[in-house]
């Protein structure tokens, strides 16, 4: 067993962190030194100018403005699709028939699964293309050419400073809605049939058996998709960048973080801002996991 | 636990319910369940609707004509059946060669990443060695930061390594930015595998390698097979990390369906050619469709596999 082990280990590590330490940790740690450089990626010396881009991003209004996208995105984006996830999953478990105290899902949950999942597996970037085409202002849209019919509309669901966002955040929900409708409902089939059956012998209504039994025995799962969703919601780059009118418009009324880092890279070169813009994110998105962790822990209840 | 159970003092056996009214309240139970039911089953219709009319309406557009996308009501059937578009996007538009593309850099991204991936995973899971937690922390910390602040440094060590704008440099990317996850998951999978097993196996005189490979690995089926899929479907939908790296002369050709499909849309406006974008998307969706048709139960397990961890 002895004989060997070393070469061994050496032999299977080698070449994975070989390749994370690149492309990944060195990645990383370049991204913080670069914050505090104005480099723009022509001259081969680097200038280090202190925290000047960090007092120069406090001053960017543009910026000020992708934070408060991304804030209205993690605050919407789990409150919607948690609360839509949470009642298609309980219609699909719990809205069928009761037979021995037990009541049992819908017919054809199944079904109802497999189809509301399937956005999930479409990249984001397809689907930001969809509702590029769902949403357009004149009749070839799939939404203002129904209304057309009604005799409404058009309505300017990108063009629109008021109804951007929103409709970028609607995407968004179309999208993340099955996949936690099929995680909730995994996590409601793994509680117990008895609990119910007890409730539901105390003259527990449907109601008061999701409130009172089902939503505290899914706590846990449920902070796994506030996080999850949370992450998402700082990344909405792939929409904004192909949905929206000039690339987080109109008038900055849709830019995100994530974009802005990509146009100050690539189209201004502008590296070190870049990067700075970079560090804050992932601030922001660490301060946002350490407080869901934190705001939400309670008693978790074992069974 | 308790507090959930403790109003036992109204707990009423279901036996002593019989009596003259149990009759009646069974049958407006049973009324009030099929009500129930109906409006639960209009409710999640209509989600089932909201999921697939567009993709229907892709669809449909897929077969007009331009004026027809225009002047036609969304689901109103296209006048001729016309696979004009089809060839359109498939050649004009690169359809075929973005399509090729991805296939190509995913099979070898999500081959690599297995390979290596489960080689770290097993060995930081199985065999105690100074630097074992901290090289298992290197990976896992992977998981905190997001990729855009890695953006501008990985242009430039793609650059200063010539392989910006190049396959084997998107390939290299996509394995380290899926390695992190991957060994997350592996490592607590070959933690549950039995221990007698693999003993035996070096007690019949089987190297550290071959235990590996013919033992340890078909006994992570379960595992591999999960987050294979969790890779394929997450570097097949790569977007961001494509438009950062393949950028530059004659970059186009090199582009994965996520960024041709995006660039079709732009300058399908220009063109006014409506009818070959929808066409390009249908080309794209109908794939995974039929996958999905097929493994929809592992696929659904296997994106699932990170959030019941």
């Amino acid at each position: 067993m002895k004989h060997g082990r070393y070469p061994f280990i050496i032999g299977f590590l080698i070449v994975p962190v070989a390749i994370y330490a690149t492309f990944v940790v060195a990645a990383y740690l370049q991204a913080f030194q670069l914050s505090f450089t104005n480099w723009r990626g022509f001259s081969p010396d680097v200038e280090y100018i202190g925290f000047d881009n960090f007092v120069k991003l406090f001053h960017d209004n543009t910026f000020w403005q992708a934070i408060r996208h991304n804030l209205f995105l993690l605050l919407f984006l789990p409150l919607f699709a948690i609360v839509i996830a949470l009642f298609f999953s309980f219609l699909l478990n719990m809205g069928g028939g009761t037979r021995g105290g037990r009541t049992h899902g819908v017919r054809g949950s199944g079904f109802y699964k497999v189809v509301f999942f399937f956005p999930q597996l479409l990249a984001l970037a397809l689907v930001a293309v969809i509702f590029a085409r769902v949403y357009s202002p004149d009749l070839s849209g799939l939404i203002n050419g129904l209304l057309h019919q009604v005799g409404a509309g058009p309505v300017l669901f990108l063009a629109d400073e008021n109804l951007a966002m929103w409709s970028i955040l609607a995407v968004l929900v179309w999208q993340a809605v099955g996949f936690y409708v099929v995680l909730f409902s995994a996590g409601m089939g793994s509680i117990p049939t008895e609990i119910y059956e007890a409730a539901a012998l105390d003259g527990a209504t449907r109601g008061t058996l999701f409130f009172k039994v089902t939503l505290p025995l899914l706590w846990n799962t449920l902070q796994v998709a506030w996080v999850y969703l949370g992450i998402a919601a700082f990344d909405a780059f792939a929409l904004v960048n192909i949905m929206s009118v000039d690339r987080g418009g109109p008038d900055g009324a849709t830019t995100v973080i994530g974009l802005e880092i990509v146009r100050n890279a690539f189209d201004y070169a502008q590296f070190g801002y870049a990067s700075a813009m970079g560090v804050v994110l992932f601030f922001l998105t660490i301060t946002f996991a350490a407080l869901t962790l934190r705001v939400t822990r309670r008693e978790s209840i074992e069974l | 636990m308790t507090n959930l159970m403790s109003s036992d003092s109204t707990v009423t056996p279901p036996g002593t319910k019989a009596g003259p009214r149990h009759t009646t309240e069974a049958g407006r139970a049973k009324r009030e369940i099929k009500v129930f039911s109906g409006f639960a089953h209009i409710a999640l219709a209509i989600w089932g609707l909201t999921v697939v009319a567009p993709l229907i309406w892709v669809v449909f557009a897929s077969f007009k004509s331009n004026t027809e996308i225009f002047t036609h009501a969304p689901f109103s059937l296209p006048s001729q059946i016309s696979f004009e578009s089809y060839k359109t996007a498939w050649t004009e538009a690169h359809v075929g060669r973005y399509f090729l593309n991805s296939v190509f850099v995913v099979t070898l991204s999500t081959a690599g990443t297995m390979l290596f991936g489960s080689m770290a995973a097993y060995v930081l899971a199985r065999y105690k060695f100074f630097g074992n937690r901290f090289i298992y922390y290197m990976f896992v910390s992977g998981l905190a930061f997001p990729v855009f602040l890695a953006l501008v440094p990985l242009f430039l060590i793609l650059q200063n390594l010539g392989l910006l704008n190049t396959f084997t440099g998107l390939i290299l990317v996509y394995i380290a930015y899926s390695l992190p996850f991957t060994v997350f998951f592996m490592t607590a999978f070959f933690k549950t595998l039995p221990n007698h097993i693999a003993e035996a196996a070096i007690v019949d005189g089987a190297s550290h390698t071959r235990l590996f490979f013919q033992v340890m690995l078909p006994m992570a089926k379960s595992g591999l097979v999960s987050i294979t899929i969790f890779n394929i479907v997450g570097q097949w939908n790569q977007y961001l990390l494509p438009v950062a790296i393949m950028q530059g002369q004659g970059a186009e050709q090199k582009w994965v369906l996520t960024q041709g499909i995006a660039n079709i849309s732009v300058s399908a406006g220009y063109q006014a050619n409506w009818a070959a974008l929808f066409a390009a998307l249908t080309l794209s969706i109908l794939p995974m469709i039929i996958v999905y048709a097929f493994f929809q139960r592992q696929i659904q397990s296997g994106l699932t596999a990170g959030a019941t961890k």
